[in-house]
């Protein structure tokens, strides 16, 4: 059995991020269990009602606040802000490939040949590069 | 002369044909009691009595244009001439006076036609072309014409899309637009301009009937002129804006992973 102490489990005060349904894309703390598939979840600092939610539609993040089951809104709120999730959200790269995606989605034809110019441009500047350093590499080597 | 009645109208006939009209002096009759009432100007075939005291007031009679022509005809033994009528009677003559048409609401000619434009194409907007000998090249849109059609041009100098008629449905909107609105399209280019021209039909000869006259497409001075006339007040507009030229003059693909329906145009 490998070593995985980065395991996510589903606890009271994990964050989860809602990954279908009318939620979709927001952030929310685990407060309690419901039963077997749901939770009853909370996210006061993104906008979702304090509800039950399937545990199909949560996807576990690696953010845990410090908050007793069954808090009231009021606490959840409290513990959220002090951990700045939001915050520590929006520098994660899972966020960022989201919005990445949503970018790309949204890109118009004309800016499609605009970033196939910058990488073009880029490719090329890192192909110079390590033709450089290969050049170098194989003078030392003679 | 007064209280006669003026001489009797003879029919004359010609031939069995239709009775000519013989125009005669009189044409009219002033009669005290009764009034002023007219003789048919054709023939009555009876004897026409008056009542005493008529005055038979002569009218001149204004010319009429000759019905008749006589043409001279080649050929021996032909007579020479021949007596051709001006205004020919109707060869034909339908049953019924007002034809009834089928029953077709609203269908007009295409002349009459309503032109809709799709609200993503405006002056100015780059179009991606699908169909025809430029297809997949990116193009600037104009305006359209009268017949619906887009008028559309390269420009000539970015991808050698002369200025051209373009259908709208063969077309792409994207949502890429120049700035045109200072800019001015010649009134002289219109459908009939870019209207293909018709090659002369060769007479009914032997010798090649498949050897059509113009059959390749000929330049004329007036597309160059027309288009050095447009190019050189759209390009300054598309130097202007960073990277347009070089997207003007790139053409459109598909590969792998990219799906048309999920393309933001």
């Amino acid at each position: 059995m490998h070593q995985c102490s980065s395991l996510r489990f589903v606890e009271i005060g994990r964050v989860a991020f809602i990954a279908f349904g009318p939620h979709e894309g927001k952030l929310v703390a685990i407060v309690d269990v419901i039963d077997q598939n749901r939770a009853l979840v909370d996210g006061p600092c993104t906008g979702v009602k304090r509800q039950g939610m399937p545990f199909k539609c949560l996807q576990l993040t690696d953010y845990v606040i410090k908050v007793p089951h069954s808090a009231r809104q009021k606490y959840v709120r409290r513990a959220w802000e002090k951990a700045e999730i939001n915050k520590k959200w929006e520098e994660s790269s899972w966020a960022k490939k989201i919005e990445a995606r949503k970018k790309r989605a949204t890109m118009s034809d004309f800016d499609r040949y605009k970033v196939m110019k910058a990488k073009k441009m880029r490719n090329k500047i890192i192909k110079h590069e390590l033709k450089k350093l290969q050049k170098a590499a194989a003078q030392k080597k003679a | 002369a007064a209280g006669e009645a003026p001489a009797p109208l003879r029919r004359k006939h010609d031939g069995g044909r239709t009775p000519s009209v013989t125009r005669h002096d009189y044409i009219y009759v002033k009669c005290p009691d009764v009034g002023l009432f007219f003789l048919a100007e054709g023939n009555c075939g009876f004897r026409v009595c008056f009542p005493p005291n008529t005055i038979c007031v002569e009218k001149k009679i204004k010319e009429r244009a000759p019905s008749k022509v006589v043409k001279t005809v080649g050929g021996d033994k032909n007579g020479g001439t021949r007596v051709v009528k001006l205004r020919k009677l109707p060869r034909y003559y339908p049953t019924e006076d007002v034809s009834r048409k089928l029953r077709s609401h609203g269908v007009k000619p295409f002349s009459q036609h309503r032109r809709k434009l799709r609200k993503s194409i405006s002056p100015g907007t780059v179009l991606i072309l699908l169909t025809g000998r430029h297809r997949g090249k990116r193009v600037v849109f104009l305006k359209q014409l009268g017949t619906g059609l887009l008028l559309v041009t390269g420009p000539l100098a970015l991808n050698r899309v002369p200025l051209r008629r373009a259908h709208q449905k063969f077309c792409i909107a994207t949502s890429t637009k120049v700035d045109i609105s200072g800019m001015k399209v010649p009134k002289t280019l219109t459908d009939t301009y870019f209207k293909k021209k018709k090659l002369r039909r060769p007479k009914h000869q032997e010798g090649e009937i498949f050897d059509t006259e113009k059959e390749k497409y000929q330049l004329t001075e007036q597309r160059k002129e027309d288009q050095k006339a447009v190019d050189s007040q759209l390009l300054p507009l598309i130097k202007k804006v960073p990277l347009l030229k070089g997207y003007l003059r790139s053409t459109f693909c598909l590969s792998n992973g990219v799906y048309p329906h999920k393309l933001v145009f």
